[in-house]
């Protein structure tokens, strides 16, 4: 299963995504990571282009709702039915407002980085 | 037989990987110490010879606000109210050199911070407000020739000397690279726009720092204590021998040189981290660089923040925690401290929040006894043991970066950034599985309810504003000046000279930070970030 990590919007914090791509990697899922600031535009390419089967985000400067709409309605103006799952500095309270603009899961501030991995196994296993 | 009756203990390593033994002797401490005086080369013991039994460190809290009008608001209580020093905060969309209506800024206007298009939000920022009289520390990096040209520009405009004008920018580009992320030019021309605020500002407004070198973020990006250090006076060293390629005196530039450090995790192990730290910074500007003045071998830093170490997970632990931080940074002799609030973990920080890490500091400074004498700790055989270790091991550590090409090359080729990202994945992972004890986290946890977290919201009526306001001067504006202007930044830029003096005149006819930053990336191309984790 291919995964495909970004950071969208202008926040520059990439510590926990990097984390969570070594964590990744070492339970063994091919890894890409965009870099920072790209925009819808650019991470729709990317998973079209690098035939990805899920996307993660990461968004921890507030954007996260702005954002996840806008990928979206990206995903779906280019027919990729792939999974969207977003991570960061997400209020608890807004998990349920962001899980009805499309992603899969929502992991917000504090998950533990092994929670998500194991969701991405799942998510491999009933594949 | 004496063998046989020793107890078995554990090894015990210190994050630096130091190993720490069960007793320190005598035996353990260099002789040197003895003649080691506070306000005396190498200022191990701290720079100034009385200390905070003098004036008790500075605190300065970081703070933001949407717009220009609420910051004119808050400078004012701030004045009123005694202080005489803000440190702000800017929008992402500014950090990164983009204006209020360009679409990458959409949803993130005044989010983070102030937002500053043109010269005009300056202007409403300090509106009635003696630039004389306070001291503004601007944390801006990617786009900060702009904004420090912006501010001598308000000064130049409100007829004030600017040589005597104070205050200090962040400018730590190399830093921005390697966490935090608001770069926006190659390595290599970033650096040289930082060169030209140094050499300008050595030039014209001698009392302005327009450097503050920050091993803080590199911390936070998963670097250990000795690595922070090593790094950052690695980056300090670019600046430096940039500084001194341009004709400026040592003298002249690294007494305006100052720091920002880290300040969470092992308490001895960061109060050697800055005592060994400063010895060696000492001895690098007199040594290496021969400096004359005893001013210009200080390490003026700001230690702080420690928002590694706060946990979501039972937050008002982080009460306790950033006490703890306060003590470390006041035992470890910095000029300016600040911290995180206990609630920074998952959010911007309540009033309630920041009030406590306020008290916190004044409660260190009032009650405790932390001003009464200098460098309480010198003598101790641990703690002199570990400072001349960690003066050695930075040492070390800087001489790996000499073999990865010097720092400009280790970050353009993400060297830094590959070991630093490896080292916060192993941190991680050492606290998930119980190896890096946490309280909260890993040992006494508790179940606790998913409580919702105040969250400042979007104020999408004031971002409009803004934009509104960005549309009206673009019309009203001497758009011929403004073209003229920036075709000038341009030949500035193609010519390789300064930039600084024909970007404070494109500011003065209301050229936006985007448009100039724009001129400039068309000249020197974008970062092409090298993804390494």
């Amino acid at each position: 299963m291919k995964i495909l990590l970004s950071k969208p919007g202008l926040d520059g914090h990439d510590v926990g995504v990097k984390v969570l791509a070594h964590a990744l990697i070492e339970a063994g899922f091919d890894v890409i990571y965009s870099g920072l600031r790209k925009s819808p535009e650019e991470i729709v390419k990317l998973a079209i282009d690098n035939q990805v089967d899920v996307i993660g985000l990461s968004i921890l400067s507030g954007t996260h709702e702005i954002i996840t709409t806008r990928i979206s309605e990206e995903m779906k103006k280019n027919k990729l039915q792939i999974p969207l799952v977003v991570g960061g500095n997400i209020p608890a309270q807004d998990v349920e407002l962001l899980m009805k603009l499309g992603p899969k899961a929502v992991f917000p501030t504090g998950t533990r980085v092994d929670k998500v991995v194991s969701f991405f196994i799942e998510m491999k296993n009933s594949k | 037989m004496e063998a046989t009756n020793k107890p078995t203990i554990k090894p015990v390593y210190l994050e630096s990987g130091i190993e720490v033994e069960p007793l320190y002797t005598q035996k353990d401490v260099n002789d040197e110490i003895q003649a080691e005086v506070p306000g005396q080369y190498p200022f191990t013991r701290g720079i100034h010879p009385l200390m905070y039994r003098k004036s008790p460190f500075t605190i300065r809290q970081y703070a933001g606000f949407a717009t220009p009008e609420e910051t004119n608001e808050r400078f004012h209580f701030l004045l009123k109210n005694g202080q005489s020093g803000l440190n702000v905060a800017f929008d992402l969309p500014t950090q990164c050199g983009l204006d209020s209506d360009d679409p990458r800024a959409f949803g993130e206007i005044g989010r983070v911070g102030m937002t500053i298009d043109t010269l005009e939000d300056f202007e409403i920022a300090f509106k009635n407000i003696n630039l004389d009289q306070i001291t503004v520390s601007m944390t801006i990096n990617g786009s900060a020739i702009v904004l420090i040209a912006m501010y001598i520009a308000l000064a130049e405009k409100w007829g004030y000397d600017i040589k005597n004008l104070r205050g200090t920018a962040q400018n730590d580009i190399l830093k921005e690279f390697i966490g935090r992320g608001t770069w926006i030019f190659p390595v290599d021309k970033s650096v040289k726009l930082v060169i030209d605020t140094i050499e300008y500002c050595a030039k014209n407004i001698p009392k302005y720092s327009p450097v503050s070198v920050c091993g803080y973020h590199i911390r936070e990006s998963g670097a250990n204590p000795i690595q922070e250090m090593a790094y950052a006076f690695c980056i300090a060293k670019a600046y430096t021998d940039g500084a001194l390629q341009r004709g400026i005196d040592i003298d002249e530039f690294a007494s305006r040189l100052s720091f920002n450090f880290d300040i969470y995790g092992n308490l001895f192990e960061q109060i050697a981290k800055f005592r060994g730290g400063r010895r060696l910074w000492a001895k690098i500007i007199r040594e290496e660089y021969h400096a004359q003045k005893d001013n210009s071998c200080w390490l003026r830093m700001i230690a702080g923040g420690g928002g590694g170490g706060l946990t979501k997970e039972q937050p008002e632990n982080n009460i306790i925690r950033s006490a703890y931080y306060a003590l470390i940074s006041a035992l470890s002799g910095t000029q300016t401290m600040a911290l995180c609030s206990y609630d920074e973990a998952y959010t911007i920080p309540t009033e309630k929040a920041a009030e406590l890490s306020l008290r916190t500091m004044q409660i260190l400074i009032h009650e405790m006894g932390i001003c009464d004498t200098v460098d309480p700790l010198g003598g101790s055989y641990y703690v002199e043991s570990l400072t001349d270790r960690f003066e050695k091991e930075i040492k070390e550590e800087m001489k790996k970066v000499d073999e990865w090409g010097g720092i400009i090359n280790a970050v353009a080729t993400g060297k830094i950034q590959e070991s630093v990202s490896k080292q916060a994945y192993t941190r991680e992972m050492g606290i998930q599985q119980g190896v890096v004890p946490k309280v909260g986290v890993n040992i006494f946890t508790k179940e606790e309810a998913i409580k919702p977290v105040d969250f400042h919201p979007y104020n999408e009526e004031a971002a409009n504003k803004q934009i509104s306001k960005l549309i009206r001067i673009k019309q009203s504006r001497n758009n011929d000046k403004v073209t003229e202007m920036l075709a000038e930044v341009r030949k500035d830029a193609q010519d390789d000279k300064n930039l600084m003096p024909s970007i404070i005149a494109a500011v003065k006819e209301y050229a936006t930070v985007g448009e100039i930053i724009q001129v400039l990336k068309e000249v020197y191309g974008e970062y092409n970030e090298p993804i390494f984790f």
